[in-house]
């Protein structure tokens, strides 16, 4: 179901006209109020008059992260203090945390977006959303609770954690949608199974899920766990929080709202703007924010753009599932690689398990991946002949999927080290 | 007719033999016969033990991947062209030996060779047929 009509069906050039206008208006702003913004636009060398349509954005600066943890905690804001009426921030687990400062209006364009994000997995007003999302100073509760009510959806703000009582709510108020973390929604699936509770008997009919990476296997398991659609939600804080796109029906790319968010696609090291299909980093400007605006922010995030129709009827351009993070990414002989694909590919291998390692070396000027997977009992045979067959398959199916020449090694269990939650997945001798 | 083999993934690094055979040696498991094949990358350790359950259980406590196979245990007369015959014998049947290495002991007089054989229960009926003699686990043991 499409919440906004108007806005989510415009035609190419409706849509590419609102954005240049908008954007006008945004660099105008910035220039004006945000000295950081002045500074970095004067170092470029642009001024407010030189943004007339959305094909100049590419004279525009880029932000970063790191820029916006240097203005820490108010340098961004574009209006004064007592106009904004809500602020979130990152969790900082990397470093300070960044903020997003909203005004009225930004919370009107946040409820707006997850009504149509909601919407776009066939949330009405005759639904009880159970929203698992945390709410607090993260942004994925408030901003799912802001969706629903805007659609006039019963939302029930339960928030993260305590699954007893995340299942007892399920099954007593009889909700309709889920909004939690894909991993979450399959450990509620678990849980409900230990307590002999089938969720597919509960009658969900739809999830929503973001907030981390996942993949096309696990929305398999999660819609045959739930009994439900997985929706694919895609934001971040810095933008709005959630909101900034979604999956529809189809469940074939997300569609982001490019009336509010433009997206660009770069090249993380040249930052040459790619075009529909090249992978590279996805790039957002948030072009009717008011309290805390971004030009050209860099996500790290990886996908690739595709502007061809939708079956849905909406015409915003659709992003990929995000592929990984451009922290991630390695450069093999010139070709992009994610350690995310990689792993999908050597998964889909009967009997390998998630414990695998890369390992970049340089050899006569040539770079050279080497793929450790880890043996088990399931993958072990008794030939060599069988086994080296297993590398050649892997080496195979990567040449096929990813078009770059590995040569695959197999070791021993555990030989590949643990760390604490995230594993190490990568060792680019090439820097040593 | 047939004897169990424990199958051991190795990897290739200085050292991980000796690790395996002092694994064993604590738990007083005694290796009757061993092959080991190899790679640029990892090995498969092939062995015949006095215990291969005790043997199986201290593998897997340590976190090595092992698996047990069938294999025959042939005897060969102990001459020139002893080999040669069995060989003929299974190859006239159309069965195919992935690999084989010998036993530490003798049967008598006769040599005894350990053989994978693609399909072992054929092959060791046809075997018998050619007067070639096979042992058990039991008679294996008691050598």
């Amino acid at each position: 179901m499409i919440w906004n009509p108007d806005c989510e069906t415009l035609d190419r050039p409706g849509l590419n006209g609102l954005q240049g206008e908008r954007l006008g208006r945004l660099v105008d702003v910035l220039f004006r109020r945000v000295p950081f913004y002045r500074r970095k636009m004067e170092e470029k060398g642009v001024k407010p008059g030189d943004v007339q349509e959305i094909g100049d954005i590419a004279k525009l600066p880029f932000t970063t992260k790191d820029e916006m943890r240097d203005v820490y905690p108010y340098g961004l804001l574009a209006v004064a203090l007592p106009e904004i009426v809500e602020i979130h921030t990152s969790s900082g687990t990397t470093g300070k945390p960044v903020v997003d400062a909203y005004t009225r209006c930004d919370i009107e364009v946040w409820s707006e977006v997850m009504a149509r994000t909601l919407s776009a997995g066939g949330t009405t007003r005759h639904d009880i959303v159970q929203n698992a999302y945390g709410y607090g100073l993260f942004t994925g509760g408030l901003g799912v609770h802001y969706g629903a009510r805007r659609i006039g959806a019963t939302v029930i703000p339960i928030s993260g954690g305590n699954t007893k009582r995340q299942l007892a709510v399920l099954r007593d108020f009889a909700s309709t949608v889920l909004t939690c973390t894909p991993s979450y929604s399959l450990f509620l699936a678990e849980a409900a199974r230990e307590e002999g509770l089938d969720l597919r008997g509960v009658g969900l009919k739809a999830g929503f899920f973001g907030a981390e990476p996942w993949s096309e296997s696990m929305r398999t398991e999660i819609e045959s766990k739930l009994g439900a659609l997985a929706i694919d939600i895609y934001g971040l804080t810095e933008i709005i929080g959630p909101g900034v796109a979604t999956e529809c029906e189809h469940q074939d790319g997300l569609h982001i709202s490019e009336d509010h968010f433009y997206p660009e696609v770069i090249d993380p090291l040249t930052e040459r703007i790619l075009p529909d299909g090249e992978k590279g980093e996805l790039v957002i400007t948030t072009l009717t924010k008011e309290g805390t605006p971004l030009l050209r922010y860099r996500t790290r995030d990886i996908t690739y753009l595709d502007h061809s129709p939708c079956p849905c009827g909406r015409t915003t351009v659709r992003m990929h599932r995000v592929l990984g993070r451009t922290d991630d990414m390695l450069i093999i002989r010139g070709v992009n690689v994610f350690p995310s694909q990689i792993e999908e590919v050597i998964l889909s291998v009967d009997g390998v398990e998630p414990h695998y390692q890369l390992v970049v070396e340089r050899r006569d000027q040539l770079d050279e991946l080497e793929v450790q997977v880890e043996m088990n009992e399931k993958l072990f045979s008794d030939e060599i002949k069988g086994l080296e067959k297993m590398e050649r398959k892997i080496e195979a199916d990567l040449y096929a999927g990813l078009n770059i020449h590995t040569r695959v090694k197999l070791v021993e269990p555990k030989s590949i080290a643990r760390s604490e939650g995230k594993a190490k997945r990568i060792i680019d001798r090439r820097l040593e | 007719m047939s004897v169990r083999q424990i199958s051991i993934f190795l990897q290739n690094t200085k050292g991980r033999l000796a690790e395996v055979t002092r694994l064993l040696a604590a738990r007083k498991i005694n290796i009757r016969a061993l092959s080991l094949a190899d790679t640029a990358d990892f090995g498969v350790l092939r062995i015949i033990v006095n215990d291969p359950d005790a043997c199986l259980a201290a593998l897997k406590e340590s976190g090595i991947v092992a698996q047990e196979t069938e294999v025959l245990a042939v005897e060969i007369e102990d001459r020139p062209g002893g080999l040669e015959r069995v060989l003929a014998v299974l190859d006239a049947a159309g069965l195919n030996v992935e690999y084989m290495y010998a036993y530490v002991e003798k049967a008598k007089d006769n040599a005894i060779m350990i053989c994978r054989i693609d399909d072992r229960e054929r092959a060791a009926r046809v075997l018998v047929e050619n007067g070639i003699g096979t042992l058990t686990a039991e008679a294996l043991t008691t050598l």
